[in-house]
């Protein structure tokens, strides 16, 4: 006996050890809930974290753009509306009024960590005979990589870009037969144009995207689509990327801007996500109830197996606080032995079905994420939980008259 | 201190009150129980022995009627204060499931000493171990309680009744299972017991030949004290 643990420690293995069959199945039980939470917390958590790995090095946080240009209706006199139609303008494309101090006044936030004007128009790419529609973007590298991270996605050449150079798309290339090093025409729609070398080919892992895009130095840019000086974006990361959203309310309503954060550009992505949320806490739920199910029907069943024995423990001077502990213990040990056995079930099955799930290129379905709060939540979760299953059968093997029990 | 260990004031006990089934099982019983008595309790099956036993060990309170215990009346103590008064002035040995099957002899004997500690020691293995040589069973120290023999387990089970250095033992047909080499065993090592501590005994047994060897014999006869 050790003696560092109390008498109700020592009763509550006791017990359990001696009731061996039951023990393990009801530890069996608890593992296998615990396992498929542990799976799919992981599972999901590492596909979300993807998701927005993806996303945040791919897109800006937050984009400022110029605002919505309207019609007004004409007026000759106060009530007197000349056109009650009005018809939305087409939208020229223009430049920020003032960028360069709205950047600084953007980079004098704290919550901002990255500012990068740009310029975005579209234009015709031409090889030979071959021809294509790309987005251009003209950026000032040093400052729009730490925001949208193209070097990462570079696939082949280089992420340089100067004056002289273009990056694109793979698709782009693949189409137009060209490569790195090879020569592009690129020609704007005020057939303003230039020609450039490929220093890269990027892959965001989005055909579309790799069919479109086009990167070009920010000055090059502006005098492509003939706006010298001028910008059609100001690009930003924040510290926070989940206050991105208010951060751009606040933005809009302190500049003449408007400004987009990544939540609202991928609002359907995170209303899958809430979904998901909501299911995997449902599922959750369930489990713990059934778990907190198994383990009271257990219990009950030992308090009335040995109610003769808790009657002699009771004669034997045991309080009925002593009592109640044993059997809170029983069940909160049980949970917490199960949340052992079953997060290294969880974590095992994670690891082998992410060793053979694959996407259709042979890419990782989802990134291995086993974060060690995950387990600690769960088996503190598993443990309060076999401790509240335990409150109803510890409560009744107090409650239990020694004088009946030993009589039996 | 009152001279008595144990003092009864016409307690009287009824089953099932308020129900139609009431009956009363004891009625007025009177009876004191001196320092380092030996007394048996003898009387025909339902009359109301084990009834009595109960309320002396304050299992049971009776529903009328005083009971003193070292001259404390126990009819004023809260729940806590019963367990506590019971682990340390009252030994108990059962008839039947006598230890728990879970703990083995030595651990069995430690039980009301670590309940009432809290924390196992070395003091209270040593005592263990020092009982269970008293009761001859030295070599069975580490016997899971059900790898004994009927007259061994009972013996550790007077030898876990005394781990409190209780004043009083309460002893319900203890040798009522036993052959009669083991249950005289039994019955010996008791009244060894009272003769070298001074530790009062109440003794139920059915066995004329052991009760004829104590310092007095009650009959309990229809839950009333015939006494001789
Ligand atoms: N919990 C109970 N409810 C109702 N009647 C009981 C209860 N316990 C004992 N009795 C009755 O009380 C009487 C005395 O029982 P008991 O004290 O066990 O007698 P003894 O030990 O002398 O054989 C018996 O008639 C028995 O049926
Ligand atoms: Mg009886």
């Amino acid at each position: 006996m050790n003696r560092w643990l109390p008498f109700e420690w020592i009763a509550a293995v006791r017990f359990l050890r001696e009731g061996r069959l039951q023990t393990i199945f009801i530890i069996g039980g608890i593992s296998i809930g615990v396992g498929v939470i542990v799976f799919m917390s992981a599972m999901l958590a590492g596909m979300e974290a993807n998701f927005i790995r993806r996303v945040l090095t791919s897109q800006p946080q937050i984009q400022l753009l110029t605002p919505d240009q309207v019609a007004r209706p004409l007026r000759n006199a106060a009530g007197e509306i000349e056109d009650a139609v009005v018809q939305r303008p087409s939208q020229r494309v223009i430049s920020i009024d003032q960028w360069p101090k709205i950047r600084t006044q953007m980079l004098a936030m704290p919550e901002v960590t990255a500012v990068s004007p740009t310029i975005t128009g579209s234009a015709l790419a031409i090889r030979g005979d071959a021809s294509r529609a790309v987005t251009l973007t003209g950026i000032e590298p040093d400052t729009y990589f730490n925001i949208v991270k193209v070097p990462d996605y570079i696939v082949a050449g280089s992420a340089r870009l100067t004056s002289e150079d273009v990056i694109i798309g793979t698709e782009l290339a693949k189409n137009l037969g060209a490569t790195v090093g090879d020569k592009l025409n690129l020609q704007a729609a005020s057939s303003a144009n230039r020609v450039l070398t490929i220093s890269g080919l990027v892959d965001f892992g989005n055909k579309g995207a790799n069919q479109r895009v086009a990167f070009i130095a920010l000055r090059t840019g502006q005098s492509l689509l003939g706006m010298i000086g001028g910008v059609t974006t100001i690009d930003m990361t924040i510290k926070d990327i989940y206050a991105a959203e208010t951060i751009a309310r606040q933005i809009q309503a302190a500049t003449a801007v408007e400004a987009d954060s990544w939540i609202a550009t991928n609002a359907q992505f995170f209303t899958a996500v809430q979904a998901q949320i909501y299911t995997n806490t449902l599922i959750r739920l369930f489990v713990g109830l059934s778990v907190a199910f198994g383990i009271a029907a257990v219990l009950i069943v030992s308090v009335i197996q040995r109610s003769k024995e808790i009657g002699i423990l009771r004669a034997m001077g045991t309080s009925r606080g002593q009592i109640l502990r044993v059997f809170l213990l029983q069940g909160g040990l049980l949970g917490f032995i199960g949340s052992l056995v079953g997060a290294a079930m969880g974590a095992l099955a994670l690891i082998y079905w992410h060793a053979v799930a694959r996407q259709a290129d042979g890419t990782e379905f989802f990134p291995l994420i086993l974060e060690r709060s995950l387990f600690i939540y769960t088996a503190i979760l598993a443990t309060v939980t076999g401790l509240l299953a335990a409150t109803a059968p510890a409560v009744r093997a107090a409650k239990l008259d020694p004088v009946v029990a030993i009589r039996g | 201190m009152a001279d008595e260990i144990l003092k009864l004031e016409r307690v009287c006990k009824s089953y099932n009150v308020g129900l139609p089934t009431e009956t009363e099982v004891l009625h007025d019983i009177d009876l004191e129980l001196d320092h380092g008595e030996f007394l048996a309790l003898m009387g025909p099956s339902g009359s109301g022995k084990s009834t009595l036993l109960n309320i002396v060990g304050l299992l049971d309170r009776p529903t009328s009627g005083r009971l003193l215990i070292k001259g404390r009346d126990t009819g004023l103590l809260g729940d806590n204060e019963i367990t506590h008064l019971r682990g340390h002035t009252i030994g108990f040995v059962f008839q039947y499931h006598l230890l728990i099957s879970a703990f083995t002899a030595r651990e069995n004997i430690m039980m009301p000493m670590l309940a009432d500690r809290g924390f196992p020691s070395a003091e209270i293995a040593a005592r263990a171990d020092h009982l269970l040589a008293e009761v001859g069973l030295e070599r069975f120290g580490n016997n899971l309680a059900n790898n004994m023999s009927g007259g061994q387990q009972q013996r550790v089970a007077v030898a876990r009744a005394l781990a409190m250095n209780p004043d009083l033992v309460l002893a319900d047909e203890p040798t009522g299972n036993l052959d009669t080499k083991s249950a005289d065993a039994v019955f010996e090592l008791m009244r060894r017991v009272n003769r070298q501590s001074g530790t009062s005994f109440l003794l139920v047994t059915h066995n004329l030949d052991l009760a004829r060897r104590c310092d007095r014999i009650i009959e309990v006869v229809d839950g009333r004290i015939a006494q001789h």
